[in-house]
């Protein structure tokens, strides 16, 4: 079985939620959708106080070209357009609009009929695309019709679809597959043919079987005229990284600055491919979003459906609420989450799961010397060497840094887990990185 | 509530965790220790556990004023490891003075575990064969539960031989007689069947490689070490040795006798493959681990020493710094 060729580690995958199946979390009585919910500029809201909106509604257009559109997830009244300050204490731009009913705007189909006939040109894929507001939901928000227009310099010949859900405690992308696998598969073949392509790989890592087997069971029916593939890869983290993906499955490299696409191969994660089929075939744009809401001490941990700008704490609320003992609120997974002060927050294209974990598993050990065991520099995916790294960052020798090649580190966070010292090598790399990459682009 | 940046688990991996596994792996090759050379190898042994957990205790809390570290059993492992390298009639205040120096100028003052440049229980260790060279080359033989310690009965090691086996040849060239009583002394030289159980004499942790490489192979199989340096110096002296041997059987020992002896097994598993005074890199462990090979052959066949393992580590260890800096990982986006 195949995986990434440098470092790696393997957290203990504690899936405990694979087969619990989706759950929709009720629609609230107020939602607060941000209108920064993806990399580049925000979008700019085009309603004001007062206005109607319907669920489907775009609210904020794309302020950028590297930018996505944001939609109304409820119907009802905007109450304002306003900031908030999410559960990092950072403030965003937003819209808050008061529920009204469940009206959806015309030509959404929202049953759950499957269209496997897609009659839509590339051209027109990509504007739905982006009309749709669709971008790459495993957390990195980079938006998707960017990903699907490369420069002309790359050429484009393998769709990679990031089945691999690495990360401990999550399950979302595996129910997905589990339950919506058709739809998977007819927004593979519309990504195909958007990016004018045959050739897709979709790269699931080997603790989901069952979501390989029934995918490899679907293949004849959507093989015809195109070649799509189910490679299960070797349980390793940080498999699911970019970088990392196109290596285990196609054996290319993506060099220092490069963007992914010059070796090319474009990634997709499933969930992405799944809302394209919606935004392509059901005319639906994001306005939910699936999650996993989990930890070991939780009652009833689950995977949920839920619409954007709902406070966390509604999905929390449906697992039984806060153990005892919480010590972490993590959005996100427990290896490139972050933690939170609290679940007041909204839901949104960034958040793929809440862990709750206790004391145990929360804290950080006591800080020693480096016992230069060089751990690290084995279980570093980058090729790296985090100790030193760590240190010259200490020491703020940014020099150094960039001859060490920090601008490669991509905080998978390897480094710090396996550290047997305790040391946390990525806060220290994190601020040197921050800096040489500032003064790299300052000069 | 906790707030920290990522990730937000750990492998439970501790630098506790590690040394006690080395400890644990070397606890057959104590037991084979206690059973050939009896209560000179308990007493020299706790003297020296003993004493480096409370000098690290007290260098600590003392005079550099620290949180005292003895918890992470690195000092409990260098006194180990220390009193592994020494006779087992050892008499026990030079033990003392022997974890005093491993623990105090081989780690203390460089900082600590990590800081040290040299292995600090090989640092103890010459530092006694250097003011003691007659009590540190005086071996007791192997004696099944004795009872002796500074009275035990003693004998040369096996290495010891064949260096004066190779003297006699050298002094009386081609003289049919010392040839004789050179082949003769070769016949004193232990078969590989004692050679692997243990009964010969040498340093108490030194003598049984069947429980060495025990100790090793659960190192590599728990991940405590890597395979690189211990295999990079066996190899290196296997086929150094052979090429001397195929140019000279009569003086030269065969590589098989090399590794079974004098605390090259010892070395190469447990003293070589020390974190902090070995290189970071897989290539770079494996150029100290050719490196300390070469040396130590060098030393045994044409230095002043029978056993050249401790020199050859620790002159190794000066070279890592330098390893460390010319031998680095490629980075992924330069495969």
């Amino acid at each position: 079985m195949i995986t990434f060729k440098v470092g790696g580690v393997h957290p203990h995958d504690n899936k405990i939620t694979a087969s619990v199946p989706f759950k929709k979390v009720a629609v609230p009585t107020e939602v607060t959708i941000p209108l920064d919910q993806h990399i580049g500029a925000p979008a700019k809201p085009i309603v004001a106080a007062g206005d109607k909106v319907k669920v489907g509604q775009m609210i904020g257009e794309p302020g950028g070209f590297v930018s996505a559109a944001v939609h109304s997830s409820v119907s009802g009244t905007v109450k304002k357009v306003d900031k908030f300050r999410d559960a990092w204490g950072t403030y965003h731009p937003c819209v808050i609009i008061t529920v009204e009913g469940d009206e959806w705007l015309e030509g959404i189909d929202t049953t759950d009929t499957l269209i496997t006939e897609c009659t839509a040109e590339p051209k027109e894929i990509i504007d739905k695309i982006s009309k749709s507001g669709i971008v790459g939901l495993g957390g990195a928000c980079f938006p998707t019709q960017v990903k699907l227009m490369p420069p002309k310099d790359c050429t484009i010949d393998t769709l990679a679809v990031n089945a691999v859900e690495c990360e401990p405690y999550l399950t979302h992308n595996h129910r997905l597959m589990l339950e919506k696998g058709d739809e998977v598969m007819v927004g593979v073949q519309i990504l195909l043919k958007a990016l004018g392509i045959k050739k897709a790989i979709i790269g699931v890592e080997n603790n989901k079987k069952d979501a390989i087997e029934y995918l490899k069971s679907l293949l004849p029916k959507y093989t015809k005229d195109c070649d799509i593939k189910v490679v299960p890869l070797k349980m390793k983290y940080p498999q699911g990284g970019e970088k990392q993906l196109i290596q285990a499955l196609t054996g290319r490299i993506v060099r220092s600055g490069a963007l992914p696409a010059s070796t090319g191969v474009v990634v997709q994660n499933v969930a992405t491919v799944f809302a394209v089929y919606e935004a392509v075939q059901k005319n639906k744009p994001i306005v939910e979003i699936s999650l996993t809401v989990t930890g070991k001490k939780v009652k009833e941990p689950g995977n949920f459906i839920m619409r954007i700008g709902t406070p966390l704490s509604a999905a929390v609320e449906m697992v039984g609420g806060i153990p005892d003992g919480t010590e972490k609120l993590i959005c996100g997974g427990p290896m490139m989450g972050k933690a939170m002060i609290s679940t007041d927050t909204p839901a949104n294209k960034r958040t793929s799961a809440v862990v709750m974990i206790d004391e145990s598993e929360a804290k950080r050990g006591k800080e020693s010397n480096c016992a230069r065991c060089g751990k690290c520099i084995d279980a570093c995916p980058m090729g790296l060497e985090p100790y030193l790294l760590g240190t010259l960052s200490q020491r703020n020798m940014f020099d150094e840094l960039e001859k060490h090649y920090v601008y490669d580190c991509i905080e998978c966070g390897c480094c710090t887990f396996t550290c047997p010292c305790n040391r946390p090598l990525l806060d220290y790399i994190h601020q040197g990185k921050a800096n040489v990459m500032m003064i790299m682009k300052n000069r | 509530m906790i707030i920290s940046n990522s990730p937000h688990t750990h492998s439970g991996n501790s630098i506790q965790k590690n040394m006690r596994r080395v400890i644990y792996a070397l606890i057959p090759a104590y037991l084979v220790a206690l059973y050939f050379f009896g209560l000179g190898a308990l007493i020299v042994s706790l003297t020296c556990m003993v004493s480096c957990v409370v000098f690290e205790y007290v260098i600590q809390k003392f005079m550099l004023k620290r949180e005292p570290t003895i918890c992470d059993c690195s000092a409990l492992l260098t006194g180990l490891l220390l009193s592994f390298n020494l006779p087992s009639n050892l008499p026990w205040w030079m033990a003392v003075l022997g974890a005093a120096f491993a623990i105090g100028i081989g780690k203390m003052v460089f900082g600590g575990l990590g800081n040290n440049p040299f292995n600090p229980a090989l640092t103890g260790r010459v530092f006694l064969l250097i003011s003691f060279p007659a009590a540190m080359t005086t071996w007791p033989r192997p004696i099944p539960l004795s009872m002796h310690y500074l009275d035990a009965e003693t004998g040369a090691t096996p290495l010891a031989y064949i260096k004066e086996i190779a003297q006699l040849k050298v002094d009386a060239t081609s003289s049919a007689t010392a040839i004789k009583e050179a082949t003769q002394a070769i016949g004193q030289v232990p078969d590989y069947l004692q050679l692997l159980i243990g009964n010969i004499g040498g340093s108490m942790g030194e003598i049984c490689a069947l429980a060495l490489l025990i100790g090793g192979i659960y190192l590599i199989c728990t991940k405590t070490i890597t395979w690189h340096i211990p295999v990079s110096i066996l190899a290196t002296v296997a086929i150094f040795t052979w090429i001397l041997h195929a140019h000279n059987p009569l003086i030269m020992a065969d590589p098989l006798t090399h590794i079974l002896t004098g605390g090259l097994l010892l070395g190469s598993i447990f003293m070589a493959t020390d974190y902090a005074t070995s290189p970071m890199t897989h290539w770079g462990q494996i150029i100290y681990g050719v490196g300390i090979g070469l040396i130590t052959v060098i030393i045994r066949v044409w230095g002043n020493y029978p056993e050249g393992m401790s020199f050859a580590i620790l002159i190794m260890n000066g070279v890592t710094p330098l390893i460390n800096n010319y031998i680095k990982p490629k980075p992924f986006s330069k495969l």
